[in-house]
């Protein structure tokens, strides 16, 4: 026994080839410990679409619909802030809304099917906080050209009421509009629109 | 042979108790120069031992769960109310959790910034210091998953901020977020893997790197004020002359920094929990609302110069993920440490004035980030931001330029010398005016 020679280069083969089938078999266990992660069938499932009744939104007013755990704003612009809304393009990232953040039919200046109503998710594209509506025209705090908007109060990035970003702020693209239809003149179907 | 001593040796026979005691205790030499420095590693050891089991004896009464009540409460919310209010014992035992959580960051802190000012992460030391940053990026997890527990509006809201920040990554970034949340917004299923993360995984790892990081340190021995090298001159019996046992001499020494420790910690726990809104958050007293955000989101207060880092970064490119990489950046460069130092002199006793003059400006630029990253975001703010991680980034960055040949007007003594205590009294004041200018400042910016 002790005279046989070790055949080195078969033991570093046997090695290599454990280590990698154990490698494999290492992957395949992790697997459903990592899928784990992913939204249950159950998270998947509570995204059904939300029906609205909006007949009782005065022009100017804002209200929250939660969808799919997120809030959705609702808010009837007046005449004026309609506008107004141009004469935000020059300082607006994008204001053609070139960024797929919006569905096909919403890419106009008011990012909304009747330039009445904007339909937007409330959740800011930085890092995900809730804007706070801020109609008031020039506040000390957001200077003398502010025409109407939204204010993000984490990180101070600002929207016009179309809910364009400005630039110069931390957040990259315009707020998402979901998709969304009209059933009759005063109910609105979140979350589809076919 | 006495009976305790046969006992003894049966178990030395079968598991090494006498020659770990020996090792790390008894005949473990420490440098005999610690000063003020030195408690903080025994201290954070402490809080951790407090922090498990106040935290053990929480899960009794806490339940992980964010779907209401009859009451419309979340159930979660409702049950950190109910140990606070109904739990004989438990307001005090979540206090000292809560407390813990902010004490844990002062000793640690203090800890890595004694580990610069002596060089404590120079050659040989290099894995003491990667396992502690490792360590404190565990805490870092620790905080942040354990805030989302009592499920307020600071924790619900802080939570979906950072977890949004993985979500700038290119490509991947929106799934990975998603995949961090287990939902499409920061839910029940949220609350749950931060439950099993905060008490089970992270602690495990935490605990395994604390005997890595002390196994490490035993290995090639403490550091000093000094920053000489105690095992170059050794006694006949192979004990460093300038070298002292653990036991009795520093467990004693810390002993006394528990008792002030305890002291300061209690008079918190009694009078201050809260801490004026830094170490409870005021909105968190409120039940977490997914469809409003707190007027003012501000992290807890040790995690607030990484977050004006985050905040003083514009996004361009169409992307804010800047932000995230320096904000990631400004905590892993503090592992870089002991390869982007090229001087030879560990400790600041003996370094030149280029050094010296970098680490006041890194105390400023440190301290003075952390007031602004509480504040809400004014321009002028975000421009000193600006200015003060520069300064952050610089400190580290640019030290392989000027640690080199940056030597100081007293060579570096081949034995320990007496502990002066002039430089401490300058560093708190130091403090004191940075911490005070920052705010008269920023209040007024």
């Amino acid at each position: 026994m002790s005279e046989q020679q070790v055949d080195t280069g078969r033991r570093r083969f046997l090695t290599v080839a454990t280590s990698a089938v154990g490698g494999v078999a290492v992957a395949g266990v992790a697997t459903p410990f990592l899928m784990s992660f992913f939204p249950s069938e159950r998270a998947k499932a509570a995204g059904a679409p939300v029906e609205v009744d909006i007949s009782k939104l005065e022009p100017g007013q804002k209200i929250n619909v939660e969808w799919r755990g997120k809030p959705v704003w609702l808010l009837s612009r007046t005449k004026q802030q309609i506008a107004d809304l141009p004469k935000n393009d020059p300082k607006l990232v994008d204001p053609k809304s070139e960024v797929e953040q919006q569905p096909k039919y919403c890419q106009n200046e008011g990012r909304s099917i009747k330039p009445e109503l904007l339909v937007a998710v409330g959740i800011c594209t930085h890092l995900g906080c809730s804007p706070t509506f801020r109609p008031d025209l020039a506040p000390a705090d957001l200077g003398p050209e502010w025409l109407g908007g939204f204010y993000c109060p984490c990180h101070g990035s600002k929207f016009d009421l179309a809910a364009r970003v400005f630039k110069g702020v931390p957040a990259p693209k315009n707020l998402e509009i979901p998709p969304h239809k009209y059933l009759s003149d005063t109910r609105l179907l979140i979350g589809d629109d076919k | 042979m006495s009976k305790g001593q046969k006992l003894l040796n049966w178990i030395d026979d079968r598991f090494p108790l006498s020659s770990m005691l020996k090792e790390h205790v008894t005949e473990y030499y420490a440098p005999k120069n610690f000063n003020f420095w030195y408690f903080f590693g025994s201290l954070a050891m402490l809080v951790l031992v407090i922090q498990i089991v106040t935290g053990i004896f929480l899960t009794m009464n806490y339940k992980p769960d964010g779907t209401l009540n009859g009451a419309g409460i979340p159930v979660a919310f409702a049950s950190v109310e109910y140990i606070m209010r109904d739990v004989a014992g438990g307001w005090i035992i979540r206090y000292m959790h809560s407390t813990g959580a902010s004490m844990f960051f002062v000793v640690v802190y203090l800890h890595m910034f004694r580990g610069l000012i002596y060089g404590s992460y120079k050659q040989p030391r290099e894995l003491v210091w990667v396992f502690g940053c490792l360590i404190f990026l565990c805490l870092m997890a620790e905080a942040f998953m354990g805030y989302l527990l009592p499920w307020g509006q600071m924790s619900f809201w802080g939570a979906q901020v950072i977890v949004n920040l993985f979500g700038s990554i290119p490509v991947i970034g929106p799934d990975l977020s998603v995949w961090i949340r287990g939902d499409f917004v920061v839910s029940d299923a949220t609350l749950n893997r931060f439950f099993a993360l905060h008490v089970i995984a992270v602690p495990l790892v935490l605990l395994a790197l604390v005997v890595a990081h002390l196994i490490a340190l035993h290995e090639v021995g403490s550091n000093n004020p000094d920053g000489v090298e105690i095992k170059k001159l050794k006694d006949e019996k192979g004990i460093p002359l300038d070298g002292i046992p653990f036991h009795p001499y520093y467990t004693v020494k810390d002993i006394f920094g528990v008792a002030v420790f305890l002291i300061v910690f209690s008079a918190i726990v009694f009078f201050l929990p809260e801490m004026g809104g830094y170490f409870l958050e005021h909105p968190n007293f409120d039940q977490a609302d997914p469809l409003k955000t707190p007027p003012h989101i501000a992290p807890v207060w040790y995690f607030t110069p990484f977050y004006a880092i985050l905040r003083a970064i514009p996004s361009f490119l169409g992307t804010q993920v800047w932000g995230v990489i320096g904000m990631g950046a400004a905590v892993v460069v503090i592992a870089f440490l002991p390869w982007l130092d090229r001087s030879p002199i560990k400790s600041i006793r003996y370094r030149g004035p280029k050094f010296k003059f970098m680490l006041v400006l890194f105390i400023i630029a440190f301290i003075g980030l952390g007031m602004l990253g509480a504040m809400p975001p004014t321009a002028g703010r975000t421009l000193i931001s600006q200015i003060l991680s520069f300064i952050y980034f610089a400190f580290f960055l640019g030290m392989p330029f000027y640690t080199k040949n940056d030597v100081g007007s007293v060579p570096v003594p081949t034995r320990v010398t007496e502990t002066n205590g002039k430089c401490q009294l300058q560093f708190l004041v130091l403090v004191a005016v940075t911490i005070i200018a920052a705010y008269l400042f920023g209040t007024n910016v």
